[in-house]
């Protein structure tokens, strides 16, 4: 992710130059000459923001001056493989293109090597979440083909398959899909074995971030009952209706597609214990992703493609995006209603969230503050790229269960039921 | 919680009636014509209460306005400002708007017959009769300052099919009932599903389903012009314009009903019986309004126990594969009748770990939303002749009347009920895991985004491959729509003042 910032002056230029991309608000041509997303055989989603802040006077409602902050464009990929490799393709692919957009950074100049110059605005990712880890864009294409296919055979000659029992029903698919495979109108590629050096980081990571979790936890349930608690009761609310305007500039990028992308920013409540607490659940949520939420859950929302925080500005400043299915009504009623103590735990160190006790109840339950409050500090993206729009989370999975089952050597009467109810 | 204390006599009487004895009904859109003369029409306007009467009355009327009306009317600005944001812009407002509710294509606002760009209305006046006394009713309501004040924009006429919708269905047969005594617990975790909802989700004022007041406009109470409203029950130093007052959804949906029976007789070579039965599962319920999903042998708090009742007595928990009452069925998608954490155990540590996720993974566990959040009430008339399916399949006559159902929902928030129960259940093309389709009946059909036809129907079975109707044709066109204010009637008379100077 490249955070640079940008003149205040040539903001305006910036965004008529990212909006050449876009055939009109929130539909991004794929081809577009100067950032062609699609030709990225690994890349799942991809966005421009500019993160220009309307909300910096809140802090304010502490007593503090506000504080000003650069202009930054903030350019965000979801991709497949090592850095590195994707680094590559993109310079390969989109470089003239990616010169022309960052030209607006301030440090950027024409002599600049423009993959040393990504690297070194590289900024550090604090969480990520992945809804299904490993899952390729490779994969997501082939096996929604496959569904597709089995959806065209079942359709062709639907009165074979009456009175026919699950397992007869699968076998018959997979000759099928056998068949299709055998003449090249399938491709179901074997998953690639991790590589070694994911695996060992994520041992180290399981183990090291764990140990450290675990550790540390003492000393945050101190801070948290201290410090954060006291706090917590006089912290200031601010959360009114957002500006029509600015909900209609977000509002027109919206709802092209069953997927949608949100992007928010916000100041984090002064003091350090803010920031000691956020950094350590941000380690718990992190840790969490990356070992247990791997098979299309957050906790119990299947909502989430990809999703991520990044601090800003020595941890003053934060930054959510996230790629999620459904309008955005019903993306906040899921979480507020699913997982409300996991936005509490994030988000209330945020300036202005609605009111929390310990951290974790109350808060988003406050349902119209905490949407107004989302909303206003949502950022409009100016350039927003899916590899597979029109395919929902589930979806995804979905695919992926028919491919398991097909691939299954045996499967239980039940399970071979199920499966048929899958196609 | 505590009781809320509602006044009956301050809430429209539509909130809580649907005057079933009164079959005739028309709707009046009405645009201000003159200020003053609206003002004092509406300040004595002959407002039915939700009072219940010893002698049931002959006569009903209610009275709406859309924001703009509000503010004709000469509302101040500082109030018109505290009511929601998708009221304040309207139904037709704009096009993500129109995206989410599937007002696209043929149906988009721009080709209303009222509610869209340049016929949007100020005032609604719904009159409701016993046969035979309507126009009667209508030509007194029409005197006095009446002619000063308005311009007629249309007229809706309705008509009695009998409780059932211009399809054939019984309709209406699923309300939700009101928590008057305020019983509802809004600490979340509900784990069984309850037909009882908190009284804040219909009428602005009281708790909703989160405990919380939604927003409404609130005023001060040392203006001489607030002096008769009901102070606010969580600011009780303010005026609530809002309370005893919710919003009113309205819909004008014409219905292809030749095209629906005309279609499923094509898909099941012309006989009847599979027709009917193909019609029945799109809806998911009978045409006598028995539903297809098994009903349940233990009482829903909520639903009575009337034979009537009796056909609201299910969930569709014991039909996981949908085996029985499709996941695309209309009355599925349009209250999936789930809960906070559906079929959870109640003990706190298995809880906590469904809570985080563990405790499932089925493909559909999860997928849908809490359905206590989005209820509406639903008051809508018929318009046009009733067809029975062998007359509909017959070729039409040359002044074949359009036909269809006047939609009328109640809710106090419009974005978190109304819009949400029509864009992520009746028009999302990914409900309850489904792909490529939308509601059957409702859908519009229109691709979304670059390449997701939505003209399926999937109707899964419990064993073998499920059965898929495809390309479906679109059975309803929208002709109008607005988002309206249904004031108490305080709220009503300080409106009718509002606009006067303060002194």
């Amino acid at each position: 992710m490249v955070v640079a910032p940008v003149d205040r002056k040539s903001a305006d230029g910036l965004r008529a130059l990212l909006s050449t991309m876009n055939f009109a608000p929130g539909r991004l041509n794929a081809r577009n000459p100067l950032v062609p997303f699609g030709d990225l055989e690994n890349l799942h989603f991809a966005r421009f923001v500019i993160l220009d802040d309307s909300t910096l006077d809140d802090i304010r409602l502490y007593g503090l001056p506000r504080r000003e902050y650069p202009l930054y464009l903030a350019f965000l990929c979801d991709f497949d493989g090592a850095p590195a490799e994707f680094l590559n393709d993109l310079v390969k692919c989109a470089g003239p293109g990616l010169r022309r957009v960052f030209s607006y950074c301030d440090d950027f100049s024409d002599g600049n090597d423009l993959r040393r110059w990504i690297r070194a605005h590289d900024a550090p990712v604090a969480t990520s979440y992945v809804n299904f880890r490993g899952r390729t864009v490779k994969q997501v294409r082939e096996e929604a083909s496959l569904r597709q296919a089995i959806g065209t055979y079942l359709a062709s000659d639907a009165g074979a398959f009456e009175g026919q029992s699950a397992e007869q029903i699968r076998t018959r698919v997979r000759q099928f899909v056998k068949s299709e495979t055998a003449a090249g109108r399938l491709t179901l590629t074997p998953p690639a074995p991790t590589p070694w050096g994911t695996r060992v980081g994520d041992a180290v990571h399981l183990v090291g971030v764990g140990l450290l979790i675990v550790l540390l936890l003492p000393l945050v349930a101190l801070l948290v009952l201290f410090r954060i608690r006291p706090l917590e009761k006089t912290d200031p609310e601010f959360a009114p209706l957002p500006d029509p305007v600015a909900v209609d500039r977000l509002a027109i990028l919206e709802d092209h597609e069953f997927t949608n992308q949100f992007s928010a920013m916000g100041s984090m409540k002064p003091g350090l214990a803010r920031q000691w607490v956020l950094t350590y659940i941000l380690w718990v949520i992190e840790w969490t992703a990356r070992h247990l939420y791997t098979k299309g859950r957050l906790a119990r929302v299947r909502t989430i493609h990809f999703a991520r925080w990044v601090f800003l500005d020595g941890k003053k400043r934060i930054l959510f995006a996230s790629n999620y299915d459904g309008s955005l009504e019903s993306y906040m009623d899921d979480f507020i209603n699913k997982v409300s103590f996991g936005l509490n735990v994030v988000f209330s160190n945020g300036v202005g969230y609605p009111r929390t006790r310990w951290l974790l109840a109350d808060g988003a339950t406050d349902e119209q503050k905490f949407k107004y409050f989302l909303r206003r500090h949502e950022l409009p993206t100016e350039v927003w790229y899916n590899a597979h729009p029109g395919m929902s989370a589930v979806e995804l999975e979905r695919n992926s269960r028919i491919r398991q089952g097909l691939e299954a050597a045996v499967l239980s009467d039940e399970a071979a039921r199920a499966w048929v109810q899958l196609l | 919680m505590p009781t809320p204390s509602i006044d009956p006599s301050d809430v429209q009487g539509l909130l809580r009636f649907g005057y079933a004895r009164m079959t005739e009904a028309c709707y009046l859109l009405l645009r201000i014509r003159d200020k003053a003369a609206a003002r004092a029409w509406c300040s004595t306007a002959p407002v039915a209460t939700a009072e219940i009467q010893a002698k049931p009355p002959d006569v009903a009327l209610q009275v709406a306005s859309t924001w703009t009306g509000l503010r004709t009317l000469g509302v101040p600005a500082n109030v018109l400002a505290g009511f929601s944001a998708e009221f304040q812009s309207g139904m037709a407002s704009d096009e993500n708007r129109s995206r989410r509710l599937g007002d696209v294509g043929t149906s988009a606002p721009a080709a209303w017959d009222w509610g869209g760009p340049t016929n949007t209305p100020d005032l609604l006046v719904m009159l409701f009769a016993v046969p035979g006394k309507l126009a009667e009713w209508r030509r007194t309501v029409q005197s006095g300052p009446w002619d000063a004040a308005f311009e007629l924009i249309r007229c809706l006429d309705t008509s009695d099919l009998g409780g059932h919708e211009p399809f054939g269905f019984k309709d209406g047969i699923s309300q939700p009932e009101f928590d008057w005594e305020g019983t509802r617990d809004a600490d979340g975790g509900h784990i069984t599903y309850s037909n009882l909802v908190a009284a804040g989700e219909f009428l602005l004022g009281y708790r909703n389903e989160y405990g919380k007041y939604t927003d409404r406009p609130l005023v001060d109470s040392a203006d001489r012009r607030t002096a008769d409203l009901l102070p606010a029950e969580d600011a009780p130093a303010k005026k609530d314009v809002g309370r005893n007052g919710t919003y009113l959804v309205m819909r004008t949906l014409e219905q292809d009903v030749r095209g629906f029976w005309t279609f499923l007789d094509g898909q099941t070579g012309s006989n009847s019986v599979a027709r009917r039965e193909l019609a029945e599962c799109m809806v998911g319920r009978t045409i006598e309004g028995q539903p297809l999903a098994q009903l349940r042998a233990t009482p829903i708090p909520g639903v009575g126990s009337s034979p009537t009742d009796d056909l609201n007595r299910f969930t569709f928990d014991q039909d996981a594969a949908g085996a029985r009452c499709p996941f695309g069925a209309h009355i599925r998608r349009a209250n999936p009748r789930d809960t906070d954490y559906p079929n959870r155990p109640s003990w706190w540590l298995p809880r906590l770990w469904s809570k985080l996720g563990f405790a499932s993974t089925g493909m559909l566990t999860d997928i849908m939303a809490s359905t206590r959040f989005h209820r509406i009430v639903r008051r809508g008339r018929e318009f046009g002749s009733g067809l029975t399916p062998d007359q509909a399949v017959q070729s039409p006559p040359a002044d074949d009347p359009k036909r269809g159902l006047h939609f009328l929902c109640l809710n106090a928030n419009i974005s978190r009920q109304f819009e949400f129960v029509q864009n992520a259940w009746l028009m999302s093309t990914k409900f309850d895991g489904l792909s490529r389709e939308s509601d059957p009946l409702l859908g519009n059909r229109n691709p979304v985004g670059a390449k997701g036809s939505t003209d399926n129907f999937t109707i899964p079975r419990e064993a073998g491959v499920r059965r898929l109707i495809t390309g479906l044709p679109r059975f309803i066109q929208v002709r109008g729509g607005a988002y309206f204010f249904l004031p108490g009637i305080r709220a009503l008379r300080y409106i009718s003042r509002a606009g006067e100077s303060n002194g």
